[in-house]
């Protein structure tokens, strides 16, 4: 059982990261305009 | 029009840039992004341009002093999509940053519940497990869930906490209790090293409830977004005067005592008094009379008129003691406070639950004690009881309907104001419509386009175009093609006239038109003349009926309720219309107050009125109504009192209204009766003392499920009359018609 001490903190630890990644997308408004997104990704300016 | 165009008020300054955001019409798909921003873009001074397509909304960023406002709006013009200064309201940005809260709350309770029931899950299927590594998990699980729950768990616990300070009860003061009994006793029992901890269902009862009230406030802003841009797109502006120059301003803008420039055509931006000038001015909007005033130096005009045939200057005053709107304002007031005593059905419901709730885990635990059980297990049971009783599946009842609803209803053109006007719509049992703009169309219309030589009315309208006289705009309307005769001139006072194929066209007066006087039009109606080439024909332009008026009030009268006209035009404009429709009980000339106390009288046989109208009149009638409803055309005071706002030309959408709020509320009874069958299943195993933290987490998530699923059936069946084009395309039709 002495494996948990490193598994759980692990564990925990990419749950944090995970949570710490989607309060920061969050926090840049990457959820103001989700129907535009998809739409934005269709242009290709950046291949001229 | 070459007159400056003065947008201060919608920009916004900070260190050198200068920011704006404009509403846009006509944005429809990928293409429309990149061409819009690019060519704002290349406008010199634009530092960023950025077009958010959720919500047809683009902000640009500029250096300070490179660039007039009004270019952009120029630039976007040229290009094909009208835009319109936006300024957001404060409502819509404290809901954005409330929508952000709940979603990090969110957040955090789907991290910690997934996490938890990860530990949970091994502690279930452990059975071996020694009692070190258990209390372990226990641990750990508590390490997690504390400072989870106390964060995420802040929308329940305020407004519990407001409740209470209120001394009243809603939902959300059994849910807090049992979050919070949840954790503390998984704490004792953690630090006493027993088998069972309930953490889990305490953050995934947080999970569950939050995503309910996140897709709750989720559609309640998307409706809001909508109805700020149609605000935009409706925003009066003013011709300032200042003596030598003219300005066009924003209506928002205008300060008491500035000087305005009223032309034939436009509406009376601002309440105020006429400096000079004689016209007549059509008062629909404000009193629902359809028959001009004419006005002269020194009368008072109201904002929302609209000035006829001459051109006046006028002085804006504050609301004085006595005017139309002043009667209006303190009419509401009144009528907003008689409703505000509405209690919604979850808060019916939940008055009787938590007190049969708290009752039940008080006796189960004098029951168990009396049993002999130890003090230690019967608390456990009795909050064991808490916590499986918590209103999971009740707190969601509710808004998984409502947000449905609100979907269905926003797809057939009508626009939620209130949040529980879906279960006020449902009770009610009396239609009352207003006459002038709800029943008949905002804009008079040629009555008599029939009888008219096809050639001719398409010649009379297109000649049309080229003038802003009112009633040219309605004879305009008849245009099939929308291109105006080259060189044509007005002549004021008189009409318009111009050369078509080497004869000559007028449009205007009888006089001006070369016809001998004609027979006096009825009232309410008022004639156009138009001769070419010999040919003469005299358009009669009326207030006409919505095109599907006769259906909805039949189909209305089919569902069983009983309809009135209540209306301030003359009773001679008012019989003929309630003759067509078939509605014996109607009532002319009424003065707003007059239109309440008819409501007021309703209301004490115990009927439940809707009422739908548009006119200024009509506000303190819409406020003292059950629920109410207006059309997008409708002033400003009184949208902002309508429950829902209807699009477009049809009166179709009240049909939808009612039917979709009556399944509405059909389904939220049916859910909470379903979260009562589960909670007399639950309860006994809770009250054994048999609810072990896997059979309370299967059954609040299966609870959750079944009620979402049955929410969902709102949509299953489309209104019969639903609108075919897509809310966006059909606002956009609603503002350009304007």
């Amino acid at each position: 059982m002495n494996v948990l001490i490193y598994l759980v903190p692990m564990a925990l630890g990419l749950g944090l990261t995970g949570l710490a990644a989607f309060l920061w997308s969050l926090r840049s408004g990457q959820y103001e305009d989700m129907d535009g997104a998809a739409l934005r990704v269709l242009a290709d300016d950046d291949v001229q | 029009m070459a007159e400056a165009l003065d947008l201060a008020l919608f920009v916004q300054h900070r260190d050198g840039t200068a920011h704006i955001d404009l509403a846009v019409e006509g944005v429809a798909c990928a293409a429309c992004i990149r061409k819009i921003e690019s060519s704002v873009k290349q406008l010199p001074g634009v530092l960023e341009a950025r077009l958010n397509f959720t919500n047809r909304r683009l902000a640009v960023d500029w250096r300070e002093d490179a660039l007039a406002p009004s270019d952009l709006i120029a630039a976007l013009d040229d290009i094909g999509y009208p835009a319109h200064p936006f300024q957001p309201e404060r409502a819509e940005t404290q809901e954005a940053q409330h929508m952000r809260w709940l979603v990090k709350c969110l957040a955090v309770a789907g991290f910690a519940a997934m996490n938890i029931m990860l530990l949970s899950v091994s502690v279930w299927s452990g059975t071996d497990m020694p009692q070190e590594t258990r209390d372990f998990f226990h641990w750990l699980s508590a390490l997690i869930a504390l400072p989870a729950g106390a964060y995420a768990g802040q929308p329940f616990f305020q407004s519990a906490w407001r409740a209470i300070r209120t001394r009243q009860l809603n939902m959300d003061v059994p849910i807090s209790l049992g979050v919070i009994l949840a954790l503390g006793m998984s704490l004792v029992e953690t630090a006493t090293h027993q088998h069972h901890a309930y953490f889990d269902s305490a953050t995934m009862l947080l999970f569950f409830l939050l995503c309910g009230r996140t897709l709750d406030h989720a559609m309640r802003r998307k409706t809001r977004a909508i109805a700020g841009n149609l605000a935009a797109l409706k925003a009066e502006f003013a011709h300032r005067f200042d003596g030598t120059e003219v300005v066009r301003v924003p209506a928002a803008a205008l300060r008491t005592d500035d000087r305005l420039l009223v032309r034939p055509g436009d509406r009376v931006p601002a309440d105020g008094v006429v400096l000079s000038g004689v016209s007549e001015i059509d008062e629909s909007l404000v009193t629902g009379e359809t028959a001009r005033r004419p006005v002269s130096t020194g009368a008072v005009v109201h904002a929302g008129a609209v000035n006829f045939s001459g051109t006046l200057t006028m002085r804006v005053t504050a609301t004085g003691a006595g005017t139309l709107l002043d009667e209006v304002e303190r009419l509401l007031d009144k009528a907003v406070t008689a409703r505000a005593r509405y209690v919604r059905l979850a808060d019916r419901a939940a008055r009787m639950y938590a007190p049969v709730v708290h009752a039940t885990a008080a006796l189960t635990l004098a029951g168990w004690l009396i049993a002999g059980a130890t003090i230690h297990d019967s608390i456990v049971t009795a909050i064991a009881v808490l916590i499986i009783t918590c209103p999971c599946a009740l707190a969601l009842a509710i808004p998984t309907v409502q947000v449905a609803a609100s979907g269905a209803l926003f797809r057939s053109g009508v626009i939620l104001n209130a949040g529980d006007a879906i279960e006020r719509l449902s009770e009610i049992d009396t239609v009352i419509f207003d006459k002038t703009g709800t029943l008949t169309l905002p804009e008079p219309r040629v009555a008599n386009a029939a009888e008219i030589a096809p050639d001719l009315l398409e010649r009379a309208a297109r000649l049309a175009l080229s003038s802003r006289h009112p009633l040219a705009v309605a004879v305009a309307r008849e245009a099939r093609e929308r291109v105006p005769i080259e060189g044509a001139a007005e002549e004021p006072g008189q009409g318009v006239r111009a050369m078509i194929a080497g004869s000559e066209a007028r449009l205007g007066s009888e006089a001006f038109c070369g016809i001998k006087q004609h027979a006096p039009a009825e009232s309410g109606t008022s004639a156009i003349a138009f001769s070419y080439a010999g040919r003469t024909a005299v358009l009669v332009v009326r207030q006409s009926l919505r095109p599907d008026a006769v259906e909805t009030v039949a189909a209305l009268r089919a569902r069983g309720l009983d309809l009135v006209i209540l209306s301030g035009d003359r009773p001679e404009a008012v019989r003929p219309i309630a003759a067509r429709l078939g509605i014996s009980d109607w009532r002319g000339g009424l003065k707003p107050a007059e239109k309440i106390a008819a409501i007021e009288a309703l209301k004490r046989e115990g009927r439940h009125v809707l009422m739908v109208g548009d006119g200024l009149n009509d506000a303190p009638a819409l406020a003292a109504a059950h629920v109410s409803l207006s059309p997008i055309s409708a002033a400003d005071i009184t949208q902002a009192q309508a429950d829902a706002v209807f699009l477009g030309e049809r009166l179709g959408p009240v049909v939808d209204a009612v039917t979709v709020a009556q399944r509405a509320r059909r389904l939220m009874q049916q859910n909470l009766w379903l979260a009562v069958l589960y909670n007399a299943a639950a309860v006994p195993v809770a009250i054994a003392g048999l609810a072990t933290p896997l059979i309370a987490a299967a059954a609040m998530s299966g609870s959750s499920i079944l009620v979402t699923l049955n929410a969902l059936r709102v949509r299953a069946r489309k209104p019969a009359r639903s609108v075919a084009a897509s809310p966006t395309d059909e606002t956009l039709a609603a503002a350009s018609a304007t």
